[in-house]
């Protein structure tokens, strides 16, 4: 993967060949192993005027005439194009391919790159209304606190903890420590969440080579291996949901793969979940089982989901703070419990790592996808 | 928001008169119109009726960082407002001491203009809410 931030110098194509190539080489393949590309990217039309977005990564990394495909999910569109390389595989289709994700969200305004993540909203609904993507966010936030007596200060938690992790992590966006007073201190964006309570505008990229079980051991000594995979729809809708204070996507998805996988969330070492704000992680950490309803953001208030706790949520700084280029999240995701589950995270490893879970979450929560993904080293 | 005059102009119903509709099968409440019940799929009919024009406050929030449009409104409230049949649907609040806008407020239709697309562009108007 490229690292994550605003590259000036770079533009979106340059940085898809960086995180490529970056790829290939790690997994030990030859270009002509692969057989079908797969991309994640939510706007590149509104970000930087391009779209045929899987024609331009196979032209770029020299792929003509692989097939090559471009998969939109808003800011699940990395998890989705993973997924779907993961369905081909599994399908017996093809033996190798690649996964990438990008985005390139600095070459426009804050202000048009803000219109252009609300389109992970409901356009004619909410953000005609005066809505933002934050404050949709706020709206959940809101709920939360009401009904689970949740503090801006365990929001904030949140924050502090995934910029501590990704000041480890030489792809991070920021590395730069923050405290609860810090969070507490920057300005409303939309009540009750601050400036720091949400991940940033972000360039990047990121690539994972997906390869057949058994054809895995001819190309590196440390796979891992996908255990299970699963994506859920809900309305696009905020208002429309059964619950505000739940994604209930992630929790179809959680139930589906630890069902599949035969294994329970307490078994799962790190977990990359989508903290596009704090209040997503607060909320993923129940929805996915490894707290109860309501204790999320008490449990990151206690330090419970630190590094080396009792599951190490968001290893790689998350997306507060290694950053959020919304296509390349979901694979970045990827890319982070692979190095966890091989030992190659450096100073953020988490110990004896086993089992990595991925969530990547569109819009407000109208499309979740998680995958579990296992140590494949030693049987 | 630079939107094209027919996509404002083809929600005047809803956004004029707050027409949703209602299934005939379950009797679920939907604002915005849809064309099909998500509930009841074929099994239903949807029938367009005006919505009533009270209901309470599920959750809100006060925005400071205002999308283009809406700079000169800022801070102003958003909420997900349940109407007395029980549709929901994303609303913003005015007119309402900011101390009034809590959680179960009863709030009550009222008709504003929503954005201007500059000075050229259409003027969109539609439902706001206020606190009763």
């Amino acid at each position: 993967m490229t690292k994550f931030g605003e590259h000036w110098t770079s533009s979106f194509r340059e940085m898809v060949v960086e995180a490529g190539a970056h790829a290939i080489r790690d997994a030990g393949i030859e270009g002509k192993d692969l057989e079908a590309i797969y991309g994640g990217c939510m706007a590149s039309g509104r970000f930087i005027g391009q779209e045929h977005i899987g024609a331009l990564l196979a032209d770029q990394m020299g792929f003509n005439p692989l097939p090559s495909t471009r998969c939109e999910a808003a800011c699940a569109s990395g998890g989705v194009a993973f997924r779907e390389g993961f369905i081909s595989v599994a399908s017996g289709m093809y033996d190798v391919v690649a996964v990438g994700g990008v985005e390139k969200m600095t070459d426009i305004s804050t202000e048009d790159a803000a219109l252009a993540l609300g389109g992970a909203g409901d356009q004619e609904w909410e953000l005609f209304n005066g809505a933002t993507f934050p404050a949709i966010y706020a709206l959940m936030a809101r709920r939360h606190m009401i009904d689970y007596g949740t503090t801006e200060e365990q929001l904030a938690a949140c924050a502090v903890k995934n910029h501590a992790n990704a000041l480890n992590n030489e792809f991070a966006q920021y590395h730069r420590k923050i405290t609860i007073e810090d969070v507490m201190n920057s300005g409303y964006i939309a009540e009750p969440l601050k400036l720091l309570d949400c991940s940033p505008i972000t360039d990047g990229a990121a690539t994972v080579i997906l390869c057949a079980t058994e054809k895995a051991g001819e190309f590196s000594e440390k796979p891992v291996e996908i255990i299970s995979s699963a994506q859920a729809s809900d309305t696009l809708s905020l208002a429309d949901r059964e619950s505000l204070t739940s994604l209930k996507a992630t929790r179809i998805c959680a139930d589906q793969v630890f069902k599949r996988a035969g294994i329970t969330a307490s078994q799962v070492d790190v977990a990359e979940v989508h903290d596009c704000f704090t209040i997503g992680e607060v909320m993923a950490i129940e929805d996915l089982g490894f707290f109860k309803k309501g204790e999320g953001g008490k449990a990151s208030e206690d330090g419970e989901t630190a590094l080396n706790s009792k599951v190490s949520i968001n290893t790689s700084g998350g997306l507060k703070a290694c950053g959020h280029p919304v296509g390349a999240t979901g694979v970045k995701q990827v890319v982070e419990a692979c190095w966890q589950l091989r030992g190659e995270a450096k100073g953020r490893q988490v110990d004896e790592a086993e089992y990595a879970l991925t969530h990547n979450v569109g819009g407000s929560g109208a499309t979740a996808v998680v995958h579990l993904f296992k140590r494949g080293d030693r049987k | 928001m630079n939107q094209a005059l027919p996509l404002i102009w083809r929600r005047n119903l809803e956004r004029y008169q707050l027409k949703g509709c209602v299934c005939n099968s379950c009797g679920t409440a939907y604002f915005p119109l849809r064309k099909i019940c998500p509930k009841c799929r074929s099994r239903g009919k949807l029938e367009q009726v005006i919505m009533p024009h009270g209901g309470k406050i599920v959750s809100y929030s006060c925005i400071h960082a205002a999308p283009s449009g809406f700079e000169v409104e800022a801070p102003y409230f958003v909420a997900i407002i349940e109407l007395d049949n029980g549709a929901r649907f994303l609303s913003q609040i005015v007119d309402s001491p900011n101390e009034k806008v809590k959680d179960g407020a009863r709030v009550k239709l009222v008709f504003r203009k929503i954005c201007e697309d500059g000075a050229e562009g259409a003027i969109a108007y539609g439902f706001k809410f206020k606190v009763v």
